[in-house]
């Protein structure tokens, strides 16, 4: 790509924005789910969002300050439906919580990853349900947190790869 | 060596204070969420104006996407037609001669309905159509069952009026932004919707399930006289909604309560129409007296 050029060995440290672009976007892009042409009578489409915010926390814990999850949610918000605030709250919550899961397991593997990101997505589907009101009974959440445990591995493959494509630049 | 926590930055002052500062600073946005998310229980209005904006900008993605998926789907539904076409053609003669009485029925019930609404000198009124549009996209991830509906308040949607298809009541409009308007489908948590049997005019109450169904619950309590099969359409009780729309097929029977299915599939209708909201006619009441 002429716009992202390769980087060489003798090439200055990325700046800052040069390291946020990908994360950034990727999540915000995932954020957009809500535009696609389908037409749900029930919650069934992954929190894709807040999925490949989890995916590039736990792969990276360096790249964002825990204040980084309230502008990515507050646009996350602009277009899930739930009112403005919600995921601002939620997701930065959720950096806070894994702030401290890095503190005690220091050491995770994939399969641990992937069971924290399992729980996090239940708590925020139930949570963004509670908030948004609207008297949805809990088991209605069931099928989409369960193809969201099913999604979370192509989604934490996913980011290392841009992750890989990001460093290798 | 165990990758660098962000919890411990060393002996560095500056990044001490940076990490604590960002905290404090996502603390106070976790506060603020929590407020705005709260505050937009209480005023909607504000609320659905920014997002109505924001699905302006966004609309023409959607739009473009829905046609794609339209064109996806009918090759696909052509492909299995064409594989099942015997069967398929069995089972569609039987459904004709069902349906052939069922016609037949249906003008006997139709003559009686004329003679009995010139009994009653009720007059049919039809509203015209506001506008008919698509829905082009739907919130999905959310628990709440919202869906977009191109045609805004430029083409004369406001917020309240219904919206329907051929088959059946899809929802109401809850914001309109100025090329999109935001729908709360039926199947929301937070819909309710007066309605009544068709056949013999039971009055009940349909409310969204979150799930894709409705819950037909009659107005008595500790009862459920509707049974399986049983089509409900809206009373106009209440104004918004205007009497006589399909709304409903009831699917299962419970003790107290009877689940149904919608029978407009907003997953695949294609045009809906935006109706000016029904408002029951008031009594006749004497003229005011005029002021001194």
């Amino acid at each position: 790509m002429a716009l992202l050029p390769r980087r060489d060995r003798f090439a200055p440290p990325p700046t800052a924005f040069e390291q946020q672009l990908i994360p950034v976007v990727s999540v915000m892009l995932a954020s957009l789910a809500p535009l696609l042409p389908i037409i749900a009578t029930a919650p069934m489409v992954p929190p894709l969002g807040f999925m490949t915010l989890l995916g590039w926390r736990l792969l990276r814990n360096d790249i964002w300050p825990v204040w980084a999850a309230l502008p990515l949610g507050l646009f996350d918000d602009l277009f899930s439906g739930a009112p403005i605030g919600t995921g601002m709250a939620l997701w930065a919550i959720s950096f806070v919580a894994i702030d401290a899961i890095d503190r005690r397991f220091v050491w995770r593997d994939h399969l641990q990853d992937w069971g924290i990101a399992i729980a996090f997505v239940a708590a925020y589907l139930a949570l963004a349900g509670w908030l948004s009101g609207g008297g949805v009974p809990i088991w209605v959440l069931a099928p989409q947190l369960l193809l969201s445990a099913l999604l979370f591995p192509i989604i934490s493959r996913t980011t290392a790869m841009l992750d890989r494509w990001r460093l290798g630049r | 060596m165990a990758p660098p926590s962000r919890a411990r930055q060393g002996f560095s002052k500056r990044a001490q204070l940076g990490l604590f500062t960002s905290y404090v600073i996502a603390v106070a946005g976790i506060l603020l969420g929590l407020l705005l998310a709260l505050t937009a229980r209480f005023d909607p209005a504000g609320h659905a104006a920014i997002q109505g904006l924001l699905s302006d900008i966004t609309a023409p993605v959607a739009k473009g996407g829905r046609a794609f998926v339209g064109t996806i789907a009918s090759g696909y539904d052509g492909a299995a037609a064409y594989i099942d076409a015997g069967s398929k053609n069995r089972a569609m003669e039987t459904e004709l001669r069902a349906a052939r009485a069922e016609l037949m029925k249906g003008k006997a019930v139709s003559r009686e309905n004329y003679r009995l609404k010139r009994l009653a000198r009720l007059v049919e009124n039809s509203p015209d159509a506001v506008v008919s549009a698509r829905l082009i996209a739907s919130t999905g991830a959310s628990a709440r069952r919202y869906a977009t509906l191109s045609a805004g308040s430029t083409q004369g949607v406001a917020s309240g009026q219904p919206v329907r298809t051929t088959e059946g009541l899809v929802g109401r409009v809850v914001a309109a932004g100025r090329i999109t308007a935001r729908i709360l489908l039926i199947t929301d948590g937070g819909a309710v919707i007066p309605v009544r049997r068709l056949s013999d005019g039971m009055p009940a109450l349909a409310t969204g399930r979150g799930d894709g169904g409705l819950d037909i619950r009659a107005l008595e309590a500790g009862s459920n006289p509707f049974k399986t099969g049983d089509i409900m359409v809206t009373s106009g009780a209440g104004g918004i909604y205007p009497p006589d729309v399909p709304v409903a097929l009831v699917k299962i029977e419970r003790r107290d309560v009877a689940i149904a299915r919608p029978l407009a599939d907003p997953a695949a209708l294609d045009f809906a129409i935006v109706l000016p909201p029904f408002v029951a006619r008031d009594p006749v009441l004497p003229p005011a007296p005029a002021a001194p």
